[in-house]
């Protein structure tokens, strides 16, 4: 009886799903196998009928693109490097935290947690922005640090690859915070006085002990940073530089400037391999985790 | 254990946490800074506010933003709830997996990705783009959320109660009006605030399937912001900020009350 009630809850969200987020998927990796021209829509038909018949004319000239030319395969590089520079800033920020609210007395933990995940409902646009506020050559890093003097010049930390790292890993801190904290809950308090007992240091402890049993959270909340920093457009585009060429911005260029649609998805293909690669990584992590945890 | 945190953790909080806020003090702050340069403080001063709201290009795209965010949130609503409460009764079921992969993707996928699949759908069905095509495009991107909310709640209850309903004469679809959606409701809500922030929120899924005519509030503060820093776009920050928190206190007391009347089941 409840089974019917299932059937029918799931016709229109399938179909919702189907039509509007498999079928432009779907688009998108045809559009990727087609070539540019000036023509409206922007790219030549995958099916041709030539003589009486159907032919397919698939091209991978875009993916040669993407890995031949330097600059496709630089702002690869580049997006890989950031996004795991970030990741890792992410990890060096998040981890202290999480270990501390996760050995916080009951009572703080409810609202330490509230406040990690408050930012996360702010706007990610105004969270962007404030630091071009602090990072600029006449922000406040700059104006502070000449104030007690330690610089003569105002640096330039705005338009840097270092203002990246430093702008994802703070957009994304929850999502790295929330995996370790949940992950480090479950560590008991007493593996570490036992560690402590037998004569272990306490940053030994931590590397040796806490590490690896907290390694399943590592794991969730490294991806959770890396896979949309990969992507990331807006925060390189406001804090980063002219000259630090993403694939986000590169997809976004071949689209809107260039008008070259198949390029831009074949792009966007690309990212969506990159992203799939470590989504199935972390599924089998969880499902190895399920087994022996 | 020990009951205070020692000195390294008490850092670690302290530091960490300040990290988090100093950045959206510090925009706050230059707000209310009559002076432009964000490291002078020129005096207190109300006039960036006054500018905001003398701007009728940023009211317009805020009216722009809160329509679509309500619309996009109400249809992720209801395909939400669907189906999260058809992952619970599919349970084993062919096709589950596959199901639920389509539903959470957008939950991971760059948004740069989404956006342009769905201009170039939009493009091929020939469809105009405006207001109607964000609404679209943020209802498929906050399903999955709304799904992964009402989904724990679900989890929560206990199915004997709809049988109980059933087995008394009830409809399923009765049995599942009258006693499971009540039970759901605080999570109902909760589910539709995530969706329309995230929906008020978004600006590059936002940016590939919007048309002339209709913009939105964060690719009108975008456009502003790429610019450079304004006093005038700290004070607009401050306002949506103030509107969010605004909006989660709301939230909080009214589960708090309902939870109460609900007679602490937690």
């Amino acid at each position: 009886m409840t089974m019917g009630l299932g059937t029918r809850a799931v016709a229109l969200p399938l179909l919702w799903l189907c039509l509007f987020l498999l079928a432009p998927l779907l688009l998108l990796l045809k559009i990727s196998l087609a070539e540019a021209t000036l023509a409206s829509p922007p790219f030549t038909p995958l099916l041709v009928a030539e003589g009486g018949r159907l032919a397919l004319r698939i091209s991978a000239g875009n993916y040669g693109l993407l890995f031949g030319d330097p600059l496709y395969r630089g702002a690869l590089l580049t997006s890989l490097r950031l996004a795991l520079a970030a990741t890792a800033a992410a990890l060096a920020i998040g981890l202290p935290l999480a270990y501390a609210m996760a050995r916080s007395p009951a009572p703080w933990r409810r609202t330490l947690l509230l406040l990690v995940i408050l930012p996360f409902w702010t706007s990610f646009l105004i969270r962007v922005y404030a630091w071009m506020g602090i990072l600029g050559d006449a922000g406040l890093l700059n104006a502070l640090l000449e104030g007690i003097g330690l610089i003569q010049e105002p640096l330039r930390i705005l338009g840097t690859e270092g203002a990246i790292v430093l702008g994802i890993a703070y957009a994304y801190l929850p999502f790295m915070v929330l995996p370790l904290y949940a992950s480090l809950r479950r560590l008991a308090p007493e593996l570490e006085e036992a560690a402590a007992d037998l004569g272990c240091r306490r940053l030994a402890t931590f590397w040796l002990v806490i590490l690896p049993l907290a390694r399943p959270g590592i794991v969730a909340g490294a991806l959770l940073v890396f896979i949309p920093a990969l992507g990331e457009f807006v925060i390189p585009d406001l804090l980063g530089g002219p000259d630090t060429f993403m694939l986000g911005r590169a997809l976004w260029d071949e689209f809107f400037a260039n008008r070259d649609w198949p390029l831009a998805a074949a792009i966007a293909i690309l990212l969506l391999a990159l992203v799939l690669a470590p989504l199935l990584l972390l599924q089998r992590q969880q499902a190895k985790t399920q087994l022996f945890g | 254990m020990r009951p205070g945190l020692s000195r390294s953790n008490l850092l670690a909080l302290a530091c960490g946490l300040a990290f988090l806020y100093l950045p959206l003090l510090v925009l706050v702050l230059h707000s209310f800074n009559a002076g432009r340069m964000v490291a002078v403080w020129g005096g207190f001063s109300l006039r960036w506010y006054g500018e905001v709201f003398a701007n009728p290009a940023l009211l317009a795209a805020a009216q722009v933003s809160v329509t679509v965010a309500m619309l996009s949130a109400s249809v992720a609503l209801v395909l939400g709830t669907l189906a999260a409460t058809a992952l619970q009764r599919l349970a084993g079921a062919f096709g589950r997996t596959l199901f639920a992969g389509l539903l959470f993707t957008p939950l991971v996928l760059p948004e740069v990705i989404i956006g342009l699949a769905l201009l170039l759908l939009f493009v091929a069905l020939g469809i105009d783009r405006g207001a109607t095509t964000i609404v679209i495009a943020h209802a498929t991107v906050t399903t999955g959320y709304v799904a992964v909310v009402v989904q724990s709640r679900l989890l929560a209850l206990d199915p004997a109660q709809e049988e109980a309903a059933i087995d008394l004469g009830a409809p399923p679809l009765g049995a599942f009006l009258l006693v499971t959606l009540p039970q759901i409701a605080p999570a109902l809500a909760a589910a539709w605030l995530l969706a329309f922030t995230l929906s008020l929120d978004d600006l590059v899924i936002a940016a590939f399937t919007s048309g002339p005519g209709a913009t939105t509030l964060p690719m009108r503060l975008y456009g502003q912001a790429r610019l450079g820093v304004t006093p005038d776009v700290n004070a607009l920050s401050t306002l949506m900020i103030a509107a969010v928190v605004g909006a989660l206190v709301v939230a909080s007391a009214v589960e708090k009350r309902w939870r109460s009347r609900a007679g602490l089941r937690r």
